[in-house]
């Protein structure tokens, strides 16, 4: 899975919550990201590998992508290269306008809503119905993309257990609130 | 046993926090960074007294490294490989002194430029050197080797060089860990009192003995856990994959089926029986290398008697670094990749925070120069570098850490006056000292502007080496103190600053503007430290 987003956007959170989900279940995983100069606003992405046998590279082959996570919709289209043959985009409608070139939204959702597999979600607006903050969009994000991921549902509870462990009940339960209203308009919508 | 989930940098720390360590020394630089920085959040490194403190550049820190070796005890320096031209100095003598305690200087090479001016490989340097390499291929093994360099440093008596790559610096893994923490070494001083004494003489015989140990670290590889041959059934082509390059070729080859007789290489030099038998046997080779050809290179030989393919012939690109579909392609697999990137999508470049006081400096910095002419700014290495880019388009040249102000000093005496130096506070402290006394000493006209955000910023707001220091430092290297001016970088006082820089560049001879306010991230991370700390006595009470 390609997970992308803006630098500062929190995109390894996500990341985080998976690789935890699977190192607690003995799975093998390799999860890539960017550091450094591109932090400062520029495009990010993480590679998130997952699976029951060894993994190798650590980046993810051109073509090789089940999913492209995408907190931000024009980021979402930067990884296309990345995806499988029916593979899935799920990305957040919000842009991240912070260039001055940034496309028309209408011929952004156009090309998103032309992609075979897709799911559009407005990750801000639902956690902010569902937690009463913009704070966990990326859960909202990830629970959007769960029904597409082949990893249990309650791996991902768990991941968002561990990562928020020392950050108290309420946060956990926050975003787990938001991992089960992502999945259920992806579900409802994909 | 439980797995830690590591990046490869952080795994490189706790397996030297667990191999012995008592000591490590870097100046932040990416993809290094985090090696330092996870040493300095471990309880357990807290507990062990392992000295983490950074240090004001590279060679400063490979030279505090080499002296805790002296000593007997076992020391690391990390950083990135533009530093290790920094520190060459000390590494290149470094391999003739040898080491006492354990010696593993980490360098992390960052090939495709991903945060970085040039793609050098560090290899080339070790070999330069005639130092033993190890190049881990996985999280796992960069913490194995931690210890192991440890422990083939001492054996070998000299420093040993890790190099890694960018993807393996930042990309996480599943870790298991050693059962027992190797204890550190006591202090115990070299046998021979002269070992680190590198008169000519003395220099001369330690040089003779590193080139007879030649031998002794080429069996030290042919021995290594971490080198390996693996039979293939055809022949028509051998396979020599170094460090990263195994996995991409394994990634081709997911059930472990590859046809080829394979050889892993990630210890140095390059094994020579191994070598030896893939050369005899196989048609062809194939090296999959990340960084330059370097084996490749070795192998081929500029009269090309050896049938080698890979990075010098277009097998493989020659630049950048290695992807899997590359190796795949170059394997003679087809590799059916996703759809193109729809051409509504914009480049969304890095670029500086908003509320950055660099962005103060650069909007007065423009207007006044755009009175002068343009063509005069020389900058150097930070987030300050990103006044290159639009909006600002402010900077005329980036090349090294310090070169800001020598730059400048060498355009002022070739007839560009006004000529101005942008330097950051830590870069300042970091290489562009010297250079400001040089030009203190012939008085050459240039203005030198300090921008200074209290925080080396770019690689994650670690302490600067400047903090509290900087008009002192100029003061003591001989700038006037009516031409050494500080002020807060505020859009307010944009016009105090636009009448400094006037002022200054109508004067022949050095002034040195600091304009100062902290890095609005770091601001922010300090915040929230103060806030949990706050918290945590609240509680407490």
């Amino acid at each position: 899975m390609v997970i992308a987003g803006v630098g500062g956007q929190g995109i390894l959170s996500i990341a985080a919550a998976l690789g935890s989900a699977a190192l607690e279940n003995d799975l093998y995983m390799k999860q890539a990201e960017t550091h450094g100069m591109s932090q400062r606003g520029g495009d990010v992405q993480s590679f998130m590998r997952i699976s029951d046998k060894p993994i190798y590279s650590d980046l993810i082959p051109a073509g090789g992508a089940d999913i492209i996570l995408s907190v931000e919709p024009m980021e979402a289209l930067r990884y296309l290269p990345y995806l499988k043959k029916g593979g899935y985009v799920v990305t957040n409608s919000t842009p991240f306008v912070n260039i001055p070139d940034y496309p028309e939204m209408e011929k952004l959702e156009k090309t998103i809503k032309d992609l075979p597999n897709y799911v559009l979600i407005d990750a801000d607006k639902i956690a902010e119905e569902t937690t009463g903050s913009k704070r966990a969009f990326n859960f909202v994000m990830l629970g959007a993309a769960s029904p597409f991921i082949d990893v249990p549902f309650e791996y991902l509870e768990a991941g968002i257990r561990k990562i928020f462990e020392r950050k108290g009940e309420e946060v956990i339960e926050m975003n787990i609130k938001a991992l089960h209203a992502g999945r259920k308009f992806a579900e409802e919508n994909k | 046993m439980q797995k830690s989930l590591l990046l490869g940098v952080e795994a490189i720390a706790q397996g030297a926090i667990d191999g012995g360590m008592s000591g490590v020394y870097a100046y932040p630089g990416t993809p290094s960074t985090e090696i330092t920085e996870y040493i300095q959040h471990s309880k357990q490194a807290q507990q062990l007294n392992i000295h983490r403190d950074w240090a004001a550049n590279e060679k400063t820190a490979m030279e505090s490294a080499l002296g805790m070796s002296y000593a007997g005890k076992r020391s690391m320096v990390c950083m990135k490989h533009v530093g290790l031209n920094v520190a060459a100095d000390c590494f290149m003598n470094a391999a003739i002194t040898g080491a006492n305690g354990g010696m593993l200087i980490v360098v992390a090479d960052d090939p495709s430029m991903h945060s970085s001016q040039n793609e050098q490989d560090s290899r080339v340097y070790g070999k330069f050197a005639m130092m033993p390499i190890l190049e881990p291929s996985n999280q796992q093994e960069a913490y194995d080797m931690a210890r192991f360099g440890f422990e083939l440093s001492e054996a070998c008596e000299i420093p040993v060089l890790m190099r890694i790559t960018t993807r393996l610096a930042h990309s996480r893994a599943g870790v298991t860990r050693a059962a027992e923490v190797v204890a550190q070494n006591d202090m115990k001083l070299p046998e021979d009192k002269v070992q680190f004494v590198l008169l000519p003489g003395i220099a001369r015989k330690r040089y003779k003995l590193l080139l007879n140990n030649q031998a002794k670290f080429e069996t030290a590889s042919e021995e290594s856990p971490y080198n390996s041959y693996t039979e293939g059934t055809d022949k028509s082509m051998g396979i020599i994959a170094c460090g990263l390059g195994y996995n991409y070729l394994m990634e081709n080859y997911p059930n472990g089926d590859c046809p080829y007789p394979v050889v892993k290489i990630s210890q140095y030099p390059i094994p020579r029986t191994m070598i030896q038998k893939i050369t005899s046997e196989c048609d062809k080779v194939m090296v999959l290398e990340e960084g330059y050809p370097v084996v490749e290179e070795m192998l081929k030989g500029y009269l090309e008697k050896e049938a080698v393919i890979g990075r010098l012939d277009g097998t493989l690109s020659r630049d950048g670094e290695l992807k899997p579909e590359m190796v795949g392609r170059a394997l003679g697999f087809d590799v059916e990749e996703g759809a193109e990137v729809p051409n509504l999508v914009s480049a969304r470049p890095p670029a500086l925070c908003v509320g950055c006081s660099h962005i103060d400096v650069y909007t007065a910095l423009n207007e006044v120069v755009a009175e002068y002419g343009e063509g005069r700014v020389f900058a150097d290495i930070g987030c300050y570098t990103l006044g290159a880019l639009p909006p600002f388009n402010a900077i005329n040249s980036c090349v090294d850490m310090g070169a800001s102000v020598t730059m400048a000093k060498g355009a002022a005496d070739a007839g560009l006056i006004p000529s101005v130096a942008v330097i950051g506070d830590s870069t300042f402290t970091h290489s562009g000292m010297t250079g400001l006394l040089d030009a203190v000493n012939e008085k050459t006209p240039i203005t030198v502007i300090i921008s200074d955000n209290e925080s080396i910023s770019m690689t994650g707001g670690q302490h600067s080496s400047a903090k509290g220091k900087l008009e002192s430092i100029c003061e003591g290297l001989g700038v006037e103190p009516e031409h050494l001016h500080v002020l807060t970088a505020v859009p307010k006082k944009r016009d105090d600053l636009k009448d400094l820089l006037r002022k200054e560049f109508e004067y022949q001879g050095v002034s040195v503007i600091i304009p100062r306010r902290v890095c609005v991230q770091k601001n922010v991370r300090d915040q929230k430290i103060k806030k949990a700390a706050k918290a945590k006595a609240a509680a407490k009470a």
